[in-house]
């Protein structure tokens, strides 16, 4: 027997106004530059063409840039592994003294821009003028520089000590977790820590040191700034840099757009592959570590070497933190580049002229400052609606939303870039081409992703019947929402805005390709300044944007202290 | 007045039919019951009258006033009800203490401060919670986060207070304690309690009146829980409130046959309209000797549990379950080893129709 039941009318409530909405905003934002870089790669004079793809590919500037980013990830990849590894061991598993404190140091490269970095280590380690190698050959009377950075190696070594805390993060988490019975029930059935370690402990710390490392390749992959400041100017091009030389040197031509996108495809490609492979590692790592409260693991007696390993790790810290960020502040004070540093050679000048006198650097900081507030705003706003119509609406078709904000994560900053020129420089009716606009719209594609993701975290916490309690309680919708929704989705919102803030004030890959006459970022400016041979003023912008990003980490850690003591 | 009027309320999602159109009326001031097995449908029924879902058929009525009426197409929002609700998790507010908790349905209500301060640490107070206000939830225990909850729900005096399992997940202590005061509670305050739940010995010790509920979400009976207790109306609601033995009965030529294997009984059965039906009986209504009347039966286990003796025993291919004070056992000799054989016969016991046992659960 059948009866009839009246299908439900589709209505066309709030829920979908919110859905189409959100749908809209990412399609918009997110998936069109994506996808009109692929249709610009693949698609040549109403047709598909793949022979004119390979014909891009195996020209030998951009065969060269591919072997390039391969080359320079793989290195990075292996020496970042075995770096974070170790430190991640020391600082989890022996006596070092001072451990806790040495966690945090080796946590501070991921605050410091990585190209700010590159610009130190090209003041100290440049062939010709750099301070270290002048040094040597005045002491020694060498003629030539004791270390080139201007190659492979110089590029390989300044990108692994800003990207080896992704490996460190992930296998000192894991040996914390790891349920410390497992390597005792090996000890009691005899045996050595050599074997416990090689035949337990590598095996179950695995998982987390491959996914370290895998995205590791992915920002090296995708990194633009190491390369450009010590790569370019020796010939070495990755794809970022080469991407960027394309639209920038020839004025937006047909052929180099399309090299551009031919080799944004490429990097998409390869970032989405490593984010999968990272994805089933941790899958499949999930269960291997009994995940649960710290445990106290067995830690291994460094005895004679425990003073040696201290120190080893404290020049190690002194070597990559402290003298490229002192060299950037005492190049900053310099009244000419080259100088020694003597009293009389420094000044304070140069910071008060950049901060208030030079027309550029104010517009720079300027721009960076209300670019990154507006991004971080918009994105923290749009994050939440379509975190909320992702987490808690039952409404059919969501699961392109999640489709769509997660897909920035695999898009590099470059892509984006170039994806947002197509989209924005008229072929749609509207130019924002060389305006603040075009990096605003990049910006909010590029921290979609992690907006959602801050949001969808703190979205879950709050379940139905708290909402519903209070409206049993007599409170109409907006009433719930405003006091139990929200309220406890701020601490989301928030961390959102600093995700997404504090990345933007620092941001190069995304505006190097985007800025116009006055519309430079603080990246932009001290990228440029620098290239000019203003390495003075580059320098002490540096030395600001440090400044900044060091005050904005910290008000964000009392924030966040206070937040949850609250 | 406030009693509470459902009438022929029905539910589906999609093609689920979940609850299939129900009647039932709750008196003003009386605490009512809606016992049934998980999964059949309380916590729809109850966000049904609560006002979070709207029904498919049928209308909800508070205190004479429709509140939800599928046909007329009328739906007030939950929070112009003027109930208190308890959840099944609680939902205490992780970010509010216990008093700006318990006082937020007075805020919203538009209390002036001074007299909302006053009747949300009566609240707090009733609940026992005293001298815990300024704890923010995370600092209570699951007891007192109920509390708080049960508070929050009595502190604006609603006319109705639903309650969705409020006490599965505490202790068995706790739970029997909070029993006594939501009980104790409803009698002080008068007001209509309207509460669901698995549990029948929760169900039988709070109520004034209960309904029992099958899996399907049909209603199989309504009465007080003497009523109900006493008078099961069929076998599966005999055999929700409590453990329960069914021994199958078959006519046979020469008289009625009992148990799985067919044993000759020498009773006859009250007319149950067939040659086939159950006798229903609880564990405290066997009696076991060692030669008397009854049926042969051969013990499979026997568990001393201090106060009782627990037998499982085997009666014609049938299992049953018999439960004996220990020092009667002790007393009369009836002290049964495994695999000793006994003679069994009941004390009270209730005749279903029929001889399906799959509907007894
Ligand atoms: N929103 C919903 N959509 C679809 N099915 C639902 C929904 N809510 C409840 N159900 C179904 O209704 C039935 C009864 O659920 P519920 O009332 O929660 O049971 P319980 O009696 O344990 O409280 C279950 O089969 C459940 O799957
Ligand atoms: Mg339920």
């Amino acid at each position: 027997m059948t009866t009839a039941v009246p299908a439900a009318q589709p209505r066309f409530g709030t829920a979908q106004i919110l859905l189409a909405l959100s749908v809209a905003i990412l399609v918009i934002v997110v998936a069109v530059p994506v996808l009109l870089i692929f249709f610009n790669a693949f698609w040549v004079q109403g047709q598909f063409n793949v022979v004119d793809v390979i014909k891009v590919l195996s020209q030998h500037e951009t065969y060269q840039a591919l072997l390039n980013s391969l080359i320079l990830a793989s290195g990075v990849t292996v020496t970042g592994t075995i770096v974070g590894t170790f430190f991640a061991w020391l600082v989890t598993r022996t006596d070092l003294p001072f451990k806790g404190t040495m966690k945090v140091l080796f946590l501070v490269p991921f605050m410091l821009p990585s190209f700010i970095g590159a610009l130190a280590w090209k003041m100290l380690l440049s062939p010709r003028s750099g301070y270290i190698n002048r040094l040597f050959m005045d002491l020694l009377g060498l003629d030539g520089p004791v270390f080139d950075i201007y190659t492979y190696g110089g590029i390989i070594l300044v990108e692994t000590m800003y990207l080896f805390p992704f490996v460190f993060i992930q296998v000192a988490g894991a040996l914390e977790r790891m349920d410390p019975t497992l390597e005792e029930s090996a000890r009691i059935s005899g045996a050595d820590l050599f074997t416990i370690t090689r035949k337990i402990t590598i095996p179950l710390v695995m998982p987390s040191i491959l996914s370290g490392s895998l995205l590791i390749m992915l920002y090296s992959m995708a990194h633009f700034g190491t390369v450009a400041v010590l790569g370019i100017e020796v010939g070495i091009y990755n794809i970022p840099t080469l991407i960027y030389e394309k639209i920038h040197q020839s004025a937006g031509s047909f052929a180099s757009i399309r090299t551009g996108t031919v080799l944004a495809s490429v990097l998409v490609v390869t970032a989405a592959f490593i984010m999968w492979l990272q994805n089933k590692v941790l899958a499949r790592g999930k269960y291997q570590i009994i995940a649960g409260k710290s445990f106290r693991p067995s830690e291994l007696k460094l005895r004679g070497l425990r003073v040696p390993m201290l120190l080893f790790c404290i020049a190690y810290i002194g070597f990559t933190i402290v003298l490229p960020t002192v060299t950037i502040f005492m190049v900053g004070g310099l009244r000419t580049y080259g100088l020694p540093f003597t009293a009389e050679n420094m000044t304070l000048d140069n910071y008060k002229f950049i901060l208030f006198d030079w027309q550029l650097t104010r517009d720079a900081i300027w721009n960076s400052v209300s670019l990154g507030f507006s991004a971080a705003l918009i994105t923290m706003t749009a994050g939440v609606i379509i975190s909320y119509v992702i987490v808690k609406m039952k409404v059919r078709g969501k699961g392109i939303l999640e489709f769509l904000g997660m897909l920035p994560f695999s898009v590099p900053g470059s892509v984006i870039a170039l994806g947002v020129i197509l989209a924005w420089s008229g072929k749609f009716g509207v130019n924002i081409y060389n305006t603040v606009w075009i990096i605003l719209v990049a910006y909010i594609a590029r921290y979609m992703a992690f907006s959602l993701k801050a949001n969808s975290a703190a979205l879950e916490q709050v379940h139905d019947s708290l909402v519903e309690a209070a409206r049993a309680s007599g409170a109409t919708m907006w009433q719930a929402l405003k006091d139990i929704v929200v309220p406890l989705v701020r601490p989301g919102m928030l961390a959102a805005f600093f995700l997404i803030f504090l990345p933007a004030l620092r941001e190069l890959t995304v505006s190097v390709l985007l800025y116009g006459p006055t519309t430079r970022t603080i990246g932009v400016a001290i990228y440029t300044l620098n290239e000019d041979g203003e390495t003075v003023y580059s320098a002490a912008l540096a030395g600001i944007a440090l400044i900044i990003i060091v005050f904005g980490e910290s008000v964000i850690k009392r924030l966040f202290k206070v937040g949850r003591k609250g | 007045m406030a009693d509470v009027r459902i009438a022929g309320l029905e539910k589906r999602y999609g093609d689920h039919l979940v609850l299939p159109g129900l009647d039932i009326t709750v008196a003003d001031g009386e605490c009512f019951t809606l016992l049934g097995p998980s999964g059949c449908g309380k916590t729809v029924l109850l966000r049904l009258v609560a006002g979070f879902e709207a029904p498919s058929a049928g209308t909800v009525a508070i205190g004479g006033v429709a509140m939800a009426d599928a046909a007329a197409g009328t739906m007030v929002p939950p929070n112009q009800r003027g109930l208190g609700m308890v959840f099944q998790d609680y939902a205490v507010w992780p970010h509010m203490n216990v008093t700006d908790n318990v006082a937020y349905p007075l805020k919203l209500a538009g209390v002036p401060a001074e007299e909302m301060r006053r009747r949300a640490s009566a609240a707090v107070a009733m609940v026992g919670l005293g001298g815990l206000e300024k704890r923010l939830p995370s600092e209570l225990s699951g007891g007192q986060q109920q509390r708080v909850a049960l508070a929050r729900a009595l502190v604006s005096e609603p006319r109705l207070l639903l309650l969705d399992e409020p006490l599965n997940n505490l202790d068995a202590n706790l739970r029997e304690e909070m029993r006594f005061e939501i009980k104790a509670l409803q009698r002080k305050l008068g007001v209509t309690v309207f509460y669901v739940t698995h549990d029948q010995e929760i169900a039988l010790g709070i109520s004034d009146r209960l309904a029992v509920m099958d899996a399907s979400g049909r209603l199989r009976q309504i009465g007080t829980p003497e009523e109900i207790y006493e008078h099961p109306a069929d076998a599966f609601v005999f055999g929700f409130l409590g453990v329960s033995n069914f021994l199958p009965m078959r006519k046979g030529a020469d008289g009625w046959l009992a148990g799985a294997a067919l044993a000759p009984w020498s009773g006859i059965p009250p007319d149950c309209g067939g040659d086939v039906c159950r006798a229903g009986f609880r564990p405290s209504d066997v009696i076991l000797s060692r030669g008397g009347e009854g049926l042969d039966g051969v013990v499979q286990r026997a568990s001393f549990l201090g106060s009782t003796m627990d037998y499982l025993i085997d009666v014609a291919g049938t299992p049953v379950r018999a439960a004996m004070h220990s020092h009667e056992c002790l007393e009369k000799g009836l002290m049964f080893a495994e695999g000793e054989a006994c003679r069994v016969s009941l004390a009270a016991v209730h005749w279903f129709p029929g001889s399906d046992a799959e509907d007894a659960r």
